[in-house]
């Protein structure tokens, strides 16, 4: 690949985090560059969606620090997170369900709208040529994810391939620096995997932007991702490119088991 | 012909009167997916408060116009359901995120009995008087049209285009601003609405802000009516099912369905009363509820419920 990878730009140190006497995550580290896309793989409960969602902001490790863009944090801010420029999606859809695909993703803009509340609802000047801008940003999302033809329909509506589609475009309406994926490909068919990937790529090519992303599909990750960060019980047990993690040991035996 | 016009417009105006109260509820349901019990005791609250301002703010200050007194004491109730709305939102619902709505639905329930007393230590439990100015004297409209024209009462109308226009401000709010739109985010999911930077909490500030100054309104032009009194809390209870039959998360939906109730209720009693006997009035808004929960559960202009199995 011949794309420019940065400085880096999330440096995750020594993160643990436990629920009362379990441990979801324990010392981890590890760093994401600009432009990259950076895989977390590890077998089922072994911490992926803890780890995202402590630089998300959800949960607060008790030990360890975030640093994002130079800017240390013990704890992030789900609001602050999202102004800083890090959008996230859902393993579990959380999609506005009753309202539009398009309301959906413009309420992805919500950060980026400067125009008060009267002038909205009066329709004034700045206000009107705002609103178009918006729409014309989302239109572009739309486009992009091949989804025009669901525009106006409730989300909820929409087959479980589809919400993801929406559920990405939502995030990435906040224009992010960084984005992160929560198992973008869990549950879908072939088809739409592939059809997923090639929207995570084309993001990261087109934008720029750094992908964090959670995924079981092996192939997948090998395929799509610049590096790996391998957990399991909460520890991280490799860390590299697809090819050394695929030849690193520990990693073999949390996926295939050890023969004793 | 003038008799039933002159029941149908009664039934409109009262059917508004509804419809301001179950814009209370509404408003908290769409902006937080939480049935807001204590919107009773928010009336009963705010009404409260009024009613005491507009009295000790002329002893305070030796204002005597009762017109100054009494936006005055609009203010002062307004701020004060601006503060109470600030101290639900940092002792109780900053603590709940992300909860079941049950869970939120309980703590209303504790909100609204909080309320119901604290109002009361302060301002008293007496029976006391709203008195804005309304004009008490009916008018006859249509007199060249029907013999003796259409009895309309001053006050249910005054009352009626108070409660129209709050209405109208607030369903523009709702469908046509970015913030309307962030409002309606909160209220489908709360993580995914803090994961795209809609401050959670400034929103839940807003939204029972405006639930009280709704509340305000409504206490304020109920209070005048029918007395300030630890009853008005029951005007909520009325209010539960016009929201049934238009919808928990339809602005629109809350007036068409006051409409409806009110005149349903005023139109039932008077045709259909002497047939099975009076008292319509008190049940029918009821049974029209029950039917529609029964056949139409999202109400007429409720989002459709979908779920996938």
């Amino acid at each position: 690949m011949s794309k420019k990878i940065g400085d880096v730009i999330l440096d995750v140190k020594n993160i643990s985090l436990s629920f009362g006497g379990v441990k979801a995550l324990t010392d981890i580290s590890f760093n994401v560059r600009e432009h990259e896309v950076r895989a977390i793989i590890g077998p089922n409960g072994a911490g992926k969606s803890s780890m995202l969602n402590c630089i998300n902001g959800v949960y607060t490790p008790q030990q360890g620090s975030i640093t994002f863009r130079g800017q240390s944090f013990k704890h992030m801010d789900s609001h602050q997170v999202a102004v800083m420029g890090i959008g996230r999606t859902f393993q579990n859809l959380a999609l506005f369900k009753g309202m539009s695909v398009l309301d959906n993703i413009m309420s992805g803009r919500n950060l980026k709208i400067k125009s008060n509340i009267l002038m909205q609802a009066l329709r004034i000047g700045p206000a009107e040529r705002e609103e178009i801008m918006h729409r014309e940003a989302v239109e572009r999302i739309i486009d992009f994810l091949e989804i025009q033809a669901y525009r106006k329909t409730p989300v909820g509506q929409l087959p479980y391939g589809l919400q993801k589609r929406v559920d990405l475009g939502r995030a990435l309406a906040m224009e992010p620096q960084v984005l992160l994926l929560d198992e973008p490909m869990a549950g879908m068919n072939v088809e739409e995997k592939q059809d997923m990937c090639r929207f995570v790529l084309d993001v990261n090519d087109e934008f720029g932007t750094t992908v964090v992303l959670i995924e079981h599909d092996m192939g997948v990750v090998m395929d799509i991702s610049d590096r790996v960060v391998v957990l399991d019980y909460g520890k991280k047990i490799g860390d590299g490119t697809p090819d050394e993690v695929r030849n690193n040991e520990e990693v073999i035996s949390a996926y295939l088991g050890t023969s004793h | 012909m003038a008799f039933f016009l002159e029941t149908l417009l009664g039934g409109l105006m009262a059917g508004m009167l509804y419809s301001l109260v179950a814009l209370g509820f509404v408003l908290i349901y769409k902006a937080s997916g939480v049935f807001n019990f204590a919107q009773g005791a928010m009336v009963l609250f705010a009404a409260l408060a009024m009613a005491r301002f507009a009295e000790w703010v002329p002893l305070w200050t030796g204002i005597s116009s009762p017109i100054a007194a009494n936006l005055i004491a609009f203010i002062i109730a307004g701020g004060l359901m601006f503060v109470v709305a600030w101290v639900i939102e940092r002792l109780v619902l900053r603590h709940l995120v992300n909860q079941e709505g049950t869970t939120l639905l309980m703590a209303t329930l504790g909100i609204s009995y909080f309320l119901d007393g604290i109002g009361q230590t302060i301002f008293g439990s007496d029976i006391y008087k709203i008195d804005v100015g309304m004009p008490k004297e009916p008018i006859f409209a249509f007199e060249s049209l029907f013999e003796g024209g259409v009895l309309i009462n001053k006050e249910d109308l005054y009352a009626a285009v108070i409660a129209a226009v709050l209405v109208a401000a607030l369903s523009l709010f709702f469908q046509k601003t970015a913030t309307g739109r962030a409002l309606r985010a909160v209220a489908d999911d709360h993580q995914a609405a803090q994961s795209i930077g809609i401050p959670l909490n400034r929103i839940w500030v807003i939204v029972w802000c405006v639930a009280g100054v709704v509340a305000l309104v409504a206490g304020m032009i109920w209070g005048s009516k029918l007395g300030v009194q630890f009853s008005l809390t029951t005007v909520a209870l009325r209010a539960l099912p016009v929201v049934i039959l238009g919808g928990l998360t339809s602005v629109p939906g809350a007036i068409v369905g006051g409409l409806i109730i009110g005149v349903g209720e005023k139109l039932s009693e008077v045709f259909l009363g002497p047939y099975v006997g009076g008292g319509i009035e008190i049940w029918f808004a009821y049974v029209l509820a029950l039917v529609f929960l029964l056949f139409r559960p999202q109400g007429l202009f409720g989002e459709k419920i979908i779920d996938r199995v």
